[in-house]
C-alpha cells in the first residue's frame, strides 16, 4: 500500500473508508441533528385499501411541541412522485400513470401509505400527536396477488383491469409454429417470490431551508442524489435545482431500495419551507418493511422448445409483474426493459417470446432490487435448461455446452449484443472446483443417512451499466446514462477525485482511487475520492445496475486522460519540445528517446504557478471533468453450482456447497470483488431458502412485516461459499475492461440452488417447487409428490 | 420525570439526567452523540446497538438508560488506543474485508469481542451460530466470520 508508483490495479488493497466505521466516525444520515432540530412521524394507512372520509388534524395541532401538521390536502397542487420509464403497451397506448401523491387524497391503497405527517420539537412529541391525527376510513377491497383475478375496487380509476400495461417482445406467431412442431416442449409455472430489501440502515433524511438565500439542503440515505434532485426539484416541488443541495452521506446499504425517490423526504424539503426548522425523519424497521420499494413478485408460465439433441428452438415466456400501489421511480422498466433482454441467457436459443402485464396492487411499490429483472430473467432460463436436461436425461453441464454461444460479437433475439464472453472457461473451472466428479459418492453417503442430495448448475449472464442514453432514451428512459468526473489536481500534485457513483458498500473510495494512482503514477494516499453530495460533485446518475467502475470508473479515467493530456502539453513547453514527443509513464513526463523528464508534481506546480507557461496557447490550472455515455453494456457472466442436503421427513434443506466461479473481465481490487460475491449469494439464497414478503389475501396486510416474521439470512443460514473470479475475457468497449460485480451473486444464485433442490427430490416425482424453499414448503411438494 | 444515572462510558465516568423512558441506545446516540452504535429494527432483532455492560454484548435498545446506572459501557467508539490504533478485534475486521457499508459493523464487533471472551469460538459453526443475533445484509457473514477468527488469534497472542 505504501508502494510509491504505479500497480495499484489487481490489489486486494484494503479500505480505506474502514476506519471510520470501524470506530464508529462514520456519518449516517440519523447521525446528523442540525441546530434547532425537529422530528417527522408519518401517520400511515393501517388499510390496504380505503377511502378517506375525514383527515382531523386539529388534536394533534393543539398538541404540546407540535411545530407543523400537513396532510394530503396541502399537496393537491404540488407534483406526483414520477416514474423514470416509459413503457408502451403492445396496442401502442403508453402505461397507466396515476398520480403518486406525496400524502394520499381521497384514497389509501396499501398498508403504510401516508396520510400526514406531523412534525415537532422532539421525536417523541411528534410520535405522541401523531397519534392525535383523526383519521375516518372506508375500507374497500384489497387486491395483493397479481395471480389473482383483478380486484373489484381498482386500485387506480385510470386502470379498471389494475393492468399498468401490456407489453411484449418477439414474434409470437413465428414461435407458437416452433413450439407445434418441437421434439420436446418443457412447460414451468411458478412464481419468483416477493423481497423485501432490508438494508440494514433504515431510509432517513433530514431536510433544512436557508430563508436568506431560499435554498434548501437534504440529507438523505440515497444511491444517486444528483438523480434524488432533479426528480425532486424539477418534477415534483418546482425547486430550481441550484437551490436545492442534495447529500447522500455515509448510507448504510442500498441494494437498489435507495435509488428512488420517495414521497417522507419530499416531503420533508417542502415543510422545511413551510415550519422554517430543520425537520429530521428515520424510519423505524416495521415503516421500511411497509414502505421500502419491494423486489421481484413475478407470477410466470415459461416454457422452453428443444430439438431431439436438446438444442433450444425456442422459448415463451408469460409473466404477471406485481408493480404494488404506485408506479416507484423505475418499477416499470424492472420487468420488461431489465428482464425480457436477459431471457437469451448464454444461449443461442433463436426465438423468444414475453409478454409481461404489469399489474396494480394494494401493496408496496415494486422496483429494482439487488439485480432488477434480470434475477428474474435467469431464473426462468437456468430452472428450464435444467428441466429441458432432467427430462430428455441429457446431463446438465453438457446441454449448456450444446447451446452456449460461442462466438462474439453475438446479437440475441431480444436486442443485446453481447461483446465478448467464454462460458467454457467458467463451467469447466466450476466443475473442477464443485468437485462435480465426487458428487456421486456424497450422494450415495447422504443415502446412507436417509437423506436426499442434489446438484444444481446456473449459468447466469447479466447485462451492467445500462446504456448507452440515446438507446435507453428510444426504450423510453426519461434521463440519461451516462456518469461524471472531475479530477482536481493541487498545486502539489496531490488528487481530489469527485464522482458521481456513490458508495454505500461497494469501497469506490478505495477502488476509484487505486485506478487514479495507477494511471498517474501517484501515491494512493495522495488521492482522495469525493462522492454523494450535489453541492460538490458536478453531476452524476449515481450506484446502481453494477454500474459504478465501468461507467463512473470510465468518466474518472477521461478526465484523467484530459489531465494528462495538458500535462503533456505544459511538460513540452518546460521540457522545449514538441508536444507530440512527451510520454507520459510511471508519473514522469518524458520526452521519448531521451532522459529528459519531469514528475507529475513539478508539472501540477507549474499548472499553477505558471511563470514559465505557455500562457498564449493554454489556460493556468490542471483540474478536468468528463462525461463518459456507454456504447453497450457489459455482460459479466459465470457458473454456478449449488449442492444440497435434504431430509425427506422434515423438508429442511441444508446448502453444503456453494461454487461461484465468475467472468468479471478485468478486476482492480479482488478483495472487494469477492464481498461483492458474498452478499449477492447470501441474497440470491436468502431468496431461495429464506425470505418472503407476504400479503394476506384478504385484508392485505403484510403478514412478513418485521425480523420476527421476514427470515432475513443469519450467518449460520449460509455455507461457506467457494468463490473464484477467472482470468476473464475483459470489456470490449471501456478503456478498465471491467465489466461490474455487483449483483451477479443475487443474480446467478436463486436457479442454481432450486435446481439442486429439484435434482435431490426428482426421484419423489418433485419436479418444481416455489421459492422460498422452507422447510414447509419442501416437505408439502414432496407429499403432494408422493399423493 | 428525570432520573440520575451515573455510567463508567468508554472508560470515563458520566453522570446525566435521563428520562425513566429513554433506552440506552438513545442515551448513548441523542444524549451522549456517540453514533458509533446504530439502530437498524424496533424488534432486538438486528444487533446492530449492540454494545458491552460490564465486558457482555446487549442490545442497547432492549435496555432502559437507568438501568445502566453504575454499570460500565464499552460503545464502538471506545475500543481503539488513545493513539488511534485499532483494537485488535478492529483490525481484524478491516484485513478480512468483514465489512462493507459499515452499518451492522459497531455491532457486530461489540458481538465478536462478547464471543471470544465469553464463548465458545473454535470452529466456524459456533461463530456462526453466537453471530445469530447480529444481521449483516452486505457481506454474507464469511469475512466477519474470518474476522472473528483472526481477531481471537491476535486477542490471545497480546493477552
Amino acid at each position: 500500500m505504501n508502494a510509491p508508483t504505479a500497480g495499484f490495479i489487481g490489489k486486494a488493497v484494503l479500505r480505506r473508508e474502514d476506519h471510520r466505521f470501524l470506530t464508529g466516525n462514520g456519518q449516517y444520515t440519523d447521525d446528523i441533528v442540525h441546530q434547532g432540530q425537529t422530528y417527522a412521524v408519518f401517520v400511515r394507512s393501517p388499510h390496504a385499501h380505503a377511502k378517506l372520509l375525514k383527515v382531523d388534524t386539529e388534536a394533534a395541532r393543539a398538541a404540546a411541541g407540535v411545530v407543523g401538521v400537513f396532510t394530503g390536502e396541502d399537496f393537491v397542487n404540488v407534483g406526483g412522485l414520477p416514474c423514470g420509464w416509459l413503457i408502451t403497451s403492445v396496442d401502442g397506448t403508453p402505461m397507466k400513470e396515476p398520480k403518486h401523491p406525496l400524502l394520499a387524497h381521497g384514497k389509501v391503497r396499501h398498508v403504510g401509505d401516508q396520510v400526514a405527517v406531523v412534525i415537532a420539537e422532539t421525536l417523541a412529541q411528534a410520535k405522541a400527536a401523531a397519534s392525535l391525527v383523526d383519521v375516518d376510513y372506508e375500507v374497500l377491497p384489497a387486491y395483493v396477488d397479481p395471480a389473482a383475478e383483478a380486484g373489484s375496487v381498482p386500485v387506480h380509476d385510470e386502470a379498471p383491469d389494475n393492468l399498468c400495461y401490456t407489453w411484449a417482445l418477439g414474434d409470437k406467431a413465428a414461435i407458437d409454429a416452433t413450439f407445434a412442431s418441437a421434439a420436446h416442449v418443457t412447460k414451468l409455472e411458478y412464481r419468483n417470490n416477493r423481497l423485501i430489501p432490508n438494508a440494514i440502515e433504515p431510509r432517513a433524511a433530514n431536510a433544512i431551508y436557508n430563508r436568506s438565500d431560499d435554498s434548501y439542503t437534504l440529507h438523505v440515505a440515497n444511491q444517486n442524489p444528483h438523480v434524488e434532485r432533479l426528480l425532486m426539484a424539477a418534477f415534483v416541488l418546482g425547486i430550481p435545482e441550484h437551490k436545492l443541495r442534495v447529500v447522500a452521506p455515509d448510507v448504510g446499504g442500498g441494494f437498489g431500495s435507495k435509488i428512488f425517490l420517495y414521497a417522507e423526504e419530499t416531503v420533508l424539503v417542502w415543510a422545511s419551507k413551510q415550519v422554517n426548522r430543520p425537520i429530521k425523519w428515520t424510519a423505524e424497521r416495521s415503516e421500511a418493511f411497509l414502505t421500502d420499494a419491494h423486489g421481484r413478485d413475478h407470477v410466470t408460465v415459461a416454457e422452453m422448445a428443444a430439438d431431439q439433441n436438446g438444442k433450444f428452438l425456442a422459448m415463451r415466456v408469460h409473466t404477471r409483474a406485481n408493480l404494488g400501489a404506485y408506479l416507484s421511480t423505475f418499477a416499470s422498466s424492472v420487468p420488461t426493459i431489465l428482464y425480457a433482454t436477459l431471457l437469451a441467457g448464454q444461449y443461442t436459443t433463436p426465438q423468444i417470446f414475453c409478454e409481461v402485464k404489469g399489474v396494480f396492487t394494494n401493496t408496496a411499490p415494486v422496483d429494482a432490487y439487488r439485480g432488477a429483472g434480470r434475477p428474474e430473467a435467469t431464473y426462468v432460463v437456468e430452472r428450464l435448461v435444467e428441466t429441458v436436461a432432467k427430462e430428455m436425461g441429457i446431463d446438465p453441464a453438457e446441454i449448456r455446452r450444446r447451446n452456449f454461444i460461442r462466438s462474439f460479437p453475438y446479437a440475441t433475439p431480444v436486442g443485446l449484443t453481447y461483446d465478448t464472453g467464454d462460458y467454457e472457461v467458467h463451467l469447466a473451472r466450476a466443475l473442477e472446483k464443485a468437485d462435480v466428479a465426487g458428487f456421486a459418492a456424497r450422494k450415495q453417503a447422504s443415502a446412507d443417512r436417509g437423506l436426499l442430495r442434489g446438484l444444481g448448475y446456473s449459468c447466469y449472464i447479466e447485462a451492467c451499466g445500462l446504456a448507452p442514453s440515446n438507446i435507453a432514451g428510444a426504450l423510453g428512459a426519461r434521463a440519461g446514462l451516462f456518469e461524471a468526473g472531475e479530477v482536481r489536481v493541487h498545486p502539489t500534485g496531490k488528487v481530489t477525485v469527485y464522482t458521481g457513483s456513490h458508495s454505500h458498500g461497494q469501497g469506490h473510495e478505495t477502488t476509484f482511487a487505486q485506478v487514479v494512482a495507477d494511471r498517474l503514477g501517484i501515491p494512493m494516499e495522495d488521492v482522495d475520492i469525493v462522492h454523494g453530495d450535489t453541492g460538490k460533485v458536478l453531476f452524476g446518475m449515481g450506484t446502481y445496475g453494477s454500474r459504478s467502475l465501468s461507467v463512473g470508473g470510465t468518466a474518472i479515467v477521461k478526465a484523467v486522460d484530459k489531465v494528462i493530456a495538458k500535462g503533456k502539453k505544459i511538460a513540452a513547453h518546460l521540457l522545449e519540445a514538441a508536444d507530440g514527443d512527451i510520454e507520459f509513464e510511471g508519473g514522469n513526463f518524458k520526452v521519448a528517446g531521451t532522459d529528459k523528464s519531469l514528475p507529475f508534481a513539478q508539472i501540477a506546480l507549474t499548472a499553477y504557478v505558471p511563470h514559465n507557461y505557455p500562457l498564449d496557447k493554454l489556460e493556468p490550472g490542471l483540474n478536468e471533468n468528463a462525461f463518459y455515455d456507454p456504447t453497450n453494456f457489459t455482460y459479466p457472466s459465470g457458473s454456478y453450482i449449488c449442492e444440497v442436503e435434504v431430509d425427506p421427513d422434515t423438508g429442511v434443506v441444508k446448502v453444503d456447497r456453494f461454487t461461484a466461479v465468475d467472468d468479471f473481465g478485468n478486476v482492480v481490487n479482488p478483495m472487494i470483488v469477492e464481498g461483492q460475491v458474498h452478499g449477492g449469494l447470501a441474497q440470491g439464497i436468502g431468496q431461495a431458502l429464506l425470505e418472503h414478503g407476504v400479503y394476506d389475501h384478504d385484508s392485505g396486510q403484510l403478514l412478513s412485516g418485521s425480523y420476527m416474521d421476514y427470515a432475513m439470512p443469519r450467518a449460520d443460514d449460509l455455507p461457506h461459499f467457494e468463490v473464484e473470479t477467472v482470468k476473464g475475457t475483459p470489456c470490449t468497449h471501456n478503456p478498465l475492461g471491467v465489466k461490474g460485480c455487483g449483483e451477479a451473486g443475487a443474480i446467478g444464485s436463486p436457479a442454481a440452488l432450486i435446481n439442486a433442490l429439484c435434482d435431490a427430490l426428482w426421484s419423489l416425482g418433485v419436479k418444481d417447487l416455489d421459492m422460498p424453499a422452507s422447510p414447509h414448503n419442501v416437505w408439502k411438494a414432496i407429499q403432494h409428490a408422493k399423493a | 420525570m428525570s432520573i440520575s444515572i451515573t455510567v463508567h462510558l468508554n472508560g470515563k465516568t458520566v453522570s446525566a439526567q435521563v428520562q425513566a423512558s429513554t433506552s440506552l441506545v438513545e442515551f448513548l446516540r441523542e444524549h451522549q452523540r456517540l453514533t458509533g452504535t446504530h439502530v437498524g429494527c424496533d424488534t432486538a432483532q438486528c444487533g446492530a446497538c449492540t454494545v458491552l455492560v460490564d465486558g457482555k454484548a446487549m442490545k442497547s435498545c432492549n435496555m432502559l438508560a437507568v438501568q445502566a446506572d453504575g454499570l460500565s459501557i464499552t460503545t464502538i467508539e471506545g475500543l481503539a488506543a488513545a493513539d488511534g490504533s485499532l483494537h485488535p478485534m478492529q483490525s481484524a475486521f478491516r484485513d478480512c474485508h468483514g465489512l462493507q457499508c459499515g452499518f451492522c459493523t459497531p455491532g457486530m464487533v461489540m458481538s465478536a469481542l462478547d464471543l471470544v471472551t465469553h464463548h465458545d469460538h473454535s470452529s466456524e459453526q459456533k461463530i456462526r451460530e453466537h453471530l445469530e443475533g447480529n444481521l449483516c445484509r452486505c457481506t454474507g457473514y464469511q469475512n466477519i466470520v474470518r474476522a472473528v477468527q483472526q481477531g481471537a488469534q491476535a486477542m490471545a497472542q497480546s493477552a
